[in-house]
């Protein structure tokens, strides 16, 4: 399971930086609220889920939003929704 | 004869670098059509032409500096014959009006001067321009290699220059030193303009607190079960009600010139869209008011897009009649901006937070927004400015209202009828 979250992760932060490219790898804390640590307005935002949802196929309601705030929700979120 | 001169794409921009050329003498443009790509300090700009008809000559060569107001090219108009000793030389243009400026940009073979017209493709953008190919081979750099920052990540003339410069170390410095120097130039383009704007426009400024429950219940309801391309965000809302209150009070929408103000019927919103890396571009959104609230989402995600990639239109530069500065979501309570010359107005929009709020007499928690007006006392006093406002929290109470409707014409301030 570790090694498959830790994969998940490193495609996250991959789709992260395409929209981030000034977030260094390896410097985000995953249990941190993601949007104090990368300067992410809501089109970033917006543009990230999309960028998940394109990857893996996820659809993301809006109401799911508010429980996305650390990439740990985010990777558990998809881990969840991919079985 | 027609001339195309270079626009100013900007209060803040006297001069700019012509990165390539679209099209070649012969070729028929159409207005509205991309034919050039313009480096300001700010960004790559797609430079549109504003007539019809048959390009004539190129008088300036690609990577040449130029001031605003230079000939760029000249049309024939529709009709319009050659006339016969410049039509001989066409098909080698002479770059003539920057003879004094840009050394850097002289290619060093007479006979490799301009781009070479039928080499040039008319609507796909090379990676490396022209000028850029020729001064990597002079330096002895391959140009495949260097980071690029044109339009559409394209390698230009300053990339190359910059690659140069790190030549010792090549790797992550010339990217690095290049954007230094991009920062430097947009930091002093925006102090200019910004200084200006503090010297020569009297401001005064109004706030009000907006609720907004209704405004991102109604968003909520509305995004539910759309794919997530096709959902609003409160940002293209927010712009649309900002155009929707504009058209009660036309005074503070347009240019103030020549001693006097000048409204503009369409509402072309300059968005402030800040770049990574630092700086902001204020590029417009074409006539807000007309368009439907699906559509503007849209085409607020393509420009906030492009701004940031620096793949901006000319027309987007040159006539924001209001420019909206939105601190996002999640930011500080409220702003009071610095006006965009020749602009009349600056609309700031705080975060969303929740905060006290009294309603029939209780104390109640709800989501309020803290929006500001930065105005122009030469065009508009604040009592009109308070109006705007006021029109502008209520709008955001019946938000299904600014969903689909055009907004009506504004009535002018000149109107006798």
């Amino acid at each position: 399971m570790s090694t498959d979250r830790a994969a998940l992760m490193a495609i996250v932060v991959t789709l992260l930086r395409a929209i981030a490219p000034e977030v260094e790898p390896g410097t985000l804390a995953p249990e941190r609220p993601l949007r104090q640590q990368v300067d992410l307005d809501s089109m970033d935002w917006l543009n990230f889920l999309v960028s998940l949802h394109e990857r893996f196929g996820v659809t993301i309601p809006e109401s799911d939003y508010a429980g996305l705030v650390c990439l740990n929700d985010v990777v558990d979120y998809l881990q969840a929704r991919l079985g | 004869m027609i001339e195309f001169k270079l626009p100013s794409l900007g209060a803040d921009m006297d001069e700019g670098t012509l990165l390539e050329w679209h099209v070649k003498p012969g070729d028929a443009v159409k207005r509205g059509q991309v034919v050039a790509v313009v480096d300001t300090s700010k960004a790559a700009v797609e430079v549109e032409i504003w007539h019809d008809g048959v390009v004539h000559e190129l008088r300036v060569a690609v990577g040449e500096k130029v001031p605003v107001d230079t000939v760029l090219a000249t049309l024939l108009a529709p009709g319009e014959v050659a006339p016969a000793p410049a039509a001989a030389s066409a098909a080698a243009p002479e770059p003539r009006a920057a003879a004094a400026t840009a050394p850097l940009a002289r290619p060093a073979p007479a006979t490799q001067r301009a781009p070479e017209p039928g080499k040039l493709p008319a609507t796909t953008r090379p990676p490396v321009s022209p000028a850029a190919r020729r001064r990597a081979k002079e330096l002895g750099l391959d140009p495949d290699s260097v980071p690029g920052t044109g339009a559409q990540g394209s390698v230009t003339l300053a990339d190359i220059e910059a690659a140069a410069h790190a030549a010792p170390a090549p790797g992550a410095a010339p990217s690095a030193a290049l954007a230094s120097d991009r920062q430097k130039a947009m930091r002093q383009a925006i102090a200019a303009a910004m200084s200006r704007s503090k010297r020569e426009i009297p401001h005064y400024y109004l706030s009000e607190t907006i609720p907004m429950t209704r405004a991102l219940d109604w968003l909520r309801q509305r995004n539910e079960g759309l794919p997530m391309t096709e959902r609003i965000l409160t940002a293209a809302l927010l712009l649309k009600a900002v155009a929707a209150a504009l058209q009660r009070t036309p005074e503070l929408n347009g240019f103030y010139r020549d001693g006097q103000f000048e409204p503009s019927v369409a509402v072309h919103a300059g968005v402030a869209i800040s770049l990574r890396g630092g700086g902001l571009v204020a590029p417009a959104l074409h006539d807000v008011g007309a368009k439907p609230l699906a559509q503007l989402m849209r085409e607020l995600a393509d420009l906030v897009k492009r701004a940031r990639a620096g793949s901006l239109r000319s027309s987007e530069m040159i006539d924001p009649t209001i420019t909206i500065t939105n601190l996002g979501e999640q930011s500080v309570q409220s702003v009071f901006g610095v006006i965009y010359p020749p602009q009349v107005a600056l609309v700031g929009l705080g975060g969303i937070a929740v905060r006290p709020w009294v309603e029939g007499g209780k104390v109640c928690a709800l989501p309020l927004l803290c929006a500001t007006l930065a105005a122009d006392h030469r065009a508009s006093d604040g009592h009109r400015g308070a109006l705007f406002l006021a029109e502008l929290r209520e709008l955001l109470q019946q938000p299904q209202t600014l969903a689909d409707a055009s907004s009506p014409t504004p009535i002018q301030p000149g109107d006798t009828t």
